[in-house]
């Protein structure tokens, strides 16, 4: 007896099924069996590895606290219509994602390095520098984060039923009033989800980091960094800061599967 | 959609990993070669005049930092010919991977090259000495300390009793010479050569010989490797009479 829906290949299905499963549970099996069991905990406590955990999730944090500032006005204004000129700018805004962080690195170079375009006025005037600075590495990770949080805000903001808002200005509330009390709760759901992976995407981000922000232990050596130097140096180590970054990116995923949050 | 429509894209990315399985035309494979990102130019050379004087021979070069390839050939990359920017790299690769790595010959020196600091194109900064890279003013980066151009940087500033904060660990010289280019940083410590084959867009200072390291660029066939014969034959045109004259155009010196 088949449950009425089911396809009648269902079992045939499940062939591929497996096949895709292995393809994403071998890699992740591989770091677990070849992980130092006995050194794991002194490896996981050493110094340079707590330094690459702190700087990586106060990094990611601002970039995605960044992501949502600048985020939210941009995907309300979005949502706003379907004009020509808000194409362009999802296309712009959603090129971080599809391009090779690599390239988004070089990109920020020309932008706000020394030389760069804005990067020369920013050092002028305000003496800032950016490549190689902690600020560096979250303006590379907001970059590649951002579009997560812009694309997820917007869709919510696209399905959120504008009568509520109707019915909130009938019954005398303002715009900005309506727009915190009304909207921000009902699409609140979207905005967390795009927050969380604004920030696990931020958590993983190398390629745009170390061609902008370089590789110095403390200020710019994210853990992806981190377990880029250790292949080179000590491949154990490497391991466990691969299975930390898997843990820490599986909590993050568990966060949105099940929404642990306040006032749900 | 038609059926036929649908099944377009499908055969397209059918005929798509096919062809990027089988390496099209002689049956031979193509020797891999791993070669330290500061060989890049000319292995290059060397690898294209390689393949004119055999026909039918293929080489498939591959450059990066030194202590990249090793992890790579430790993870099981089946490179033929080795080529580092030291001899510790080898000897160290043959030690952890003896199976995969061992070579039937022992490792030979072919070049030498030695350390120039590199600054910005006409040296902005009046870099003069190594000293001036310890100055406040001067934004410098090295390789890490696990490739070969950035244990000898950090050998050549002790030697002249330089403290440099380096501002990121570079991961090969090329990433180095690259920044200095694009103006992030004002000096960094590299090969001759690396200078030598982005010139004139950066200028190089001269390390003088006391502080100087001069380095020793060695070459081994790996018992690992896809292609021995191929292997042994590009290690001997390398230190061959014409495989001596390209590097030497390239600003490497004799063994």
């Amino acid at each position: 007896m088949k449950p009425p829906g089911q396809h009648p290949a269902s079992r045939l299905l499940l062939i591929p099924v497996a096949a895709a499963v292995l393809l994403f549970a071998l890699p992740l099996l591989g770091l677990l069996v070849r992980a130092p069991w006995q050194q794991f905990a002194a490896q996981l406590c050493s110094p340079p590895v707590l330094d690459a955990l702190w700087l990586s999730l106060q990094c990611a944090i601002a970039a995605a606290a960044l992501s949502c500032v600048l985020g939210l006005p941009l995907a309300v204004w979005l949502a706003q219509g379907a004009t020509w000129s808000r194409s362009c700018v999802r296309i712009l805004v959603t090129l971080p994602m599809v391009l090779p962080p690599v390239v988004g690195g070089v990109a920020l170079l020309l932008a706000y390095g020394r030389r760069g375009i804005a990067g020369g006025a920013l050092a002028g005037w305000l003496g800032i520098t950016l490549p190689f600075t902690t600020a560096g590495v979250v303006l590379a990770e907001t970059y590649v984060a951002m579009p997560f949080f812009v694309l997820t805000a917007e869709a919510g903001l696209r399905s959120f039923d504008r009568r509520y808002a109707l019915a909130a200005a009938t019954l005398g509330a303002g715009p900005w009033r309506t727009f915190w009390q009304v909207t921000v709760p009902m699409v609140a759901p979207s905005l967390q989800a795009g927050l969380v992976v604004a920030c696990a995407r931020a958590l993983g981000e190398f390629g745009a980091t170390i061609t902008f922000a370089g590789n110095l232990a403390g200020r710019t050596r994210t853990v992806p960094l981190a377990v880029y130097v250790a292949l080179e140096t000590e491949p154990e180590g490497a391991i466990v800061l691969s299975l930390l970054l898997v843990v820490l990116s599986a909590v993050m995923l568990l966060v949105l599967r099940h929404r642990w949050w306040p006032g749900r | 959609m038609t059926a036929r429509a649908r099944i377009l894209p499908l055969l397209l990315a059918a005929a798509w990993l096919c062809s990027c399985c089988q390496k099209p035309g002689t049956g031979r494979p193509p020797a891999m070669v791993f070669a330290a990102a500061s060989l890049t130019a000319a292995f290059r050379a060397m690898a294209a005049e390689f393949e004119r004087q055999h026909p039918g021979s293929k080489l498939d070069l591959h450059c990066a930092g030194t202590s990249q390839l090793v992890r790579q050939v430790r993870e099981g990359a089946a490179a033929s010919v080795f080529a580092s920017a030291d001899l510790p790299s080898i000897e160290q690769l043959v030690a952890a991977a003896p199976t995969a790595a061992l070579p039937p010959a022992p490792p030979r020196t072919f070049a030498r090259n030695r350390l120039t600091i590199v600054t910005g194109n006409g040296n902005p900064k009046h870099i003069l000495t190594l000293a001036d890279l310890g100055r406040q003013d001067v934004k410098v980066a090295l390789c890490g300390p696990q490739v070969p151009a950035g244990r000898y940087a950090r050998e050549a500033l002790a030697k002249a009793a330089v403290a440099v904060q380096s501002v990121s660990d570079e991961p090969d010289v090329k990433a180095v010479v690259s920044k200095v280019q694009l103006g992030e940083i004002d000096a960094g410590v590299v090969y001759v050569t690396d200078v030598a084959g982005a010139a004139p867009m950066v200028t190089a200072v001269t390390i003088p010989e006391q502080h100087n390291v001069v380095t020793a660029c060695a070459i081994a066939v790996l018992s690992g490797g896809n292609s021995q014969a191929t292997g042994a034959a590009f290690v001997a045109f390398v230190l061959s009479v014409d495989g001596q004259r390209i590097l030497q155009s390239f600003g490497f010196e004799p063994p």
